[in-house]
């Protein structure tokens, strides 16, 4: 067993050989600093997609239209049954008047339909519901059961003026699809991603290693136990792993308060909000891949020549 | 103190680097194994460290089978043998002090035992006032010395010798054979393996000579003869 001599000396052997080791430790140090790079970058897109994802999907609702003689008071008894369903995350109520003014504010400057509008005695829109589902693949189903449910039905079939999902179904289903497919191709593309450079990684300190080849036949040579060879170049992958995931955090710093001064509007999301938010959750990742590249290829990477 | 018994070693596609070799070194011995390049001497020293299996045979250091030895043991086992090289083998990204205190490091000596012992034997081999230099900023004698001095901190039983002079010029060869011939007349078993002349007939001691991987001659006070 390795007392607490041999593990200062193990800690000291490799801080010393980082140190001296000048070009490959900032090489070893760059090389890990790219790969955590582009975690960290991957963890950043991945909140942009997953915010412009959400944005679309917000815009996405089922407006029911009732017809002119419905009053208020069975609208917002509906609207509280549909309330009650599992699936819906909220509903408006939008009354006649709020129609007609929306409609006038949207169509301000289009003076022939305003004036139009102006000639009818009464209001021609009628009140609607705007139904929100909690997630946009729903919406299907709350038509459905909104339909199959007879007792919800034959109460309010009268007053129902047209429901327009149908309308909506083609959009909702294109979409359905590109939120998929987006989410599918993102996944599959981090995945690779980050394999290669984890292979680069695990390449660059095989081949600082693969350098000090003679050294550790020298070293076994003198008579070294296997982890009295290894434990130097597990600390100098420690060194690598502690010193990249600090410029990283320190590159990602920087990078994400120029995109929230440059970029907020253009990206909906305030990025170095987001970054400081998350920072320790960042942090951990990063450090924690950092650590885990650095100490197991070094500890495959040795363990190659340890054999007897 | 090893024994060698019917030693063969093959490497594939390749005439037989060892065959059959047989013989016994007693402790005290100072044996010099000669032959042309080629010969077998390197294969021999290596399958003695165990850094080589041998094809057939066996290879005892003392009552220890070395080939059959787990890795624990065998490190336990190296540090009882000193190790000289023709290409010094230092560990370059270490300086002279920390070289040697390498090799006292992974023996288990504590801290005080290094800061004192670590001066005296780079002394001992006249590179006192070099405690800091690393490997490169020294001179082949330099480099040969400190390994030297590396092979006999931790007191070994056996000092073996690759060809330590082949990269010397006569003044660093006769300064080599020297500190050999005093660490033998301390006690300590040396092997060496040259193909120089002088170095063999200067030393007037034990001599095996290996011919295409046989042993042909083994004298006492023998001589370089192929």
């Amino acid at each position: 067993m390795l007392n607490w001599t041999g593990t200062k000396r193990i800690f000291k052997s490799g801080y010393i050989n980082f140190k001296r080791n000048k070009m490959i430790s900032v090489s070893s140090v760059l090389v890990v600093t790219i790969t955590l790079s582009f975690i960290a970058s991957l963890f950043f897109l991945n909140v942009i997609l997953n915010f412009s994802l959400s944005q679309i999907r917000d815009k996405v609702d089922v407006t029911i239209y009732f017809s002119a003689k419905a009053t208020e008071d069975r609208i917002l008894s509906f609207k509280t049954d549909i309330e009650s369903m599992p699936e819906v995350s909220s509903v408006d109520y939008i009354s006649a008047e709020q129609q007609l003014q929306n409609f006038r504010e949207r169509h301000t400057n289009d003076y022939m339909l305003i004036q139009a509008l102006d000639e009818l005695d009464d209001n021609p829109l009628t009140a609607s519901l705007n139904i929100k589902a909690k997630d946009s693949k729903q919406y299907e189903g709350i038509v459905k059961s909104m339909e199959n449910d007879s007792s919800l039905m034959k109460n309010n079939s009268s007053i129902i003026d047209k429901i327009n999902y149908n309308e909506n179904k083609a959009v909702i289903d294109r979409l359905n699809i590109i939120i998929d497919g987006a989410q599918k191709l993102g996944l599959i593309i981090t995945t690779i991603l980050i394999i290669i450079s984890i292979l680069i990684t695990f390449n660059t300190i095989r081949l600082t290693i693969y350098m000090a080849r003679e050294e550790i036949g020298v070293m076994r040579l003198v008579g070294a136990q296997n982890r009295y060879i290894r434990g130097p170049f597990i600390v100098e992958g420690v060194i690598y792993g502690l010193l990249s995931s600090v410029i990283t955090m320190l590159v990602f710093l920087g990078v994400t308060l120029w995109l929230s001064n440059n970029m907020t509007s253009f990206l909906g999301i305030d990025m170095y909000k987001n970054y400081i938010s998350n920072f320790f959750n960042i942090f951990g990742i990063i450090f924690g891949s950092g650590m885990l590249l650095g100490v197991v290829s070094s500890y495959l990477a040795v363990k190659k020549y340890l054999r007897k | 103190m090893i024994y060698l018994n019917n030693v063969s070693k093959i490497y594939p596609n390749n005439p037989p680097s060892l065959e059959d070799v047989t013989f016994t070194i007693a402790s005290g011995e100072f044996i010099s194994i000669v032959g042309h390049s080629g010969a077998g001497k390197t294969t021999l020293v290596k399958l003695i460290l165990a850094d080589e299996k041998p094809t057939a045979g066996t290879v005892f250091f003392e009552s220890l089978d070395v080939h059959k030895l787990k890795n624990h043991d065998l490190t336990k086992m190296r540090r009882r043998i000193g190790t000289v090289f023709q290409d010094f083998r230092l560990l370059p990204n270490k300086n002279a002090y920390e070289n040697i205190a390498f090799a006292m490091e992974v023996a288990g000596k504590t801290d005080e035992e290094i800061s004192s012992d670590v001066p005296h034997v780079l002394e001992l081999v006249d590179l006192g006032n070099k405690l800091y230099h690393f490997p490169h900023q020294l001179s082949g004698g330099e480099k040969q010395r400190l390994a030297i001095a590396r092979a006999i901190i931790n007191q070994p039983e056996i000092i073996i010798a690759d060809e330590p002079t082949g990269n010397l010029d006569p003044i660093n060869t006769y300064e080599v054979v020297q500190i050999l011939k005093k660490i033998n007349d301390l006690g300590t078993t040396v092997i060496l393996t040259t193909h120089n002349r002088g170095v063999v007939e200067s030393i007037g001691k034990r001599v095996i000579t290996l011919d295409k991987g046989k042993v042909v001659r083994d004298d006492k006070d023998g001589k370089y003869i192929i």
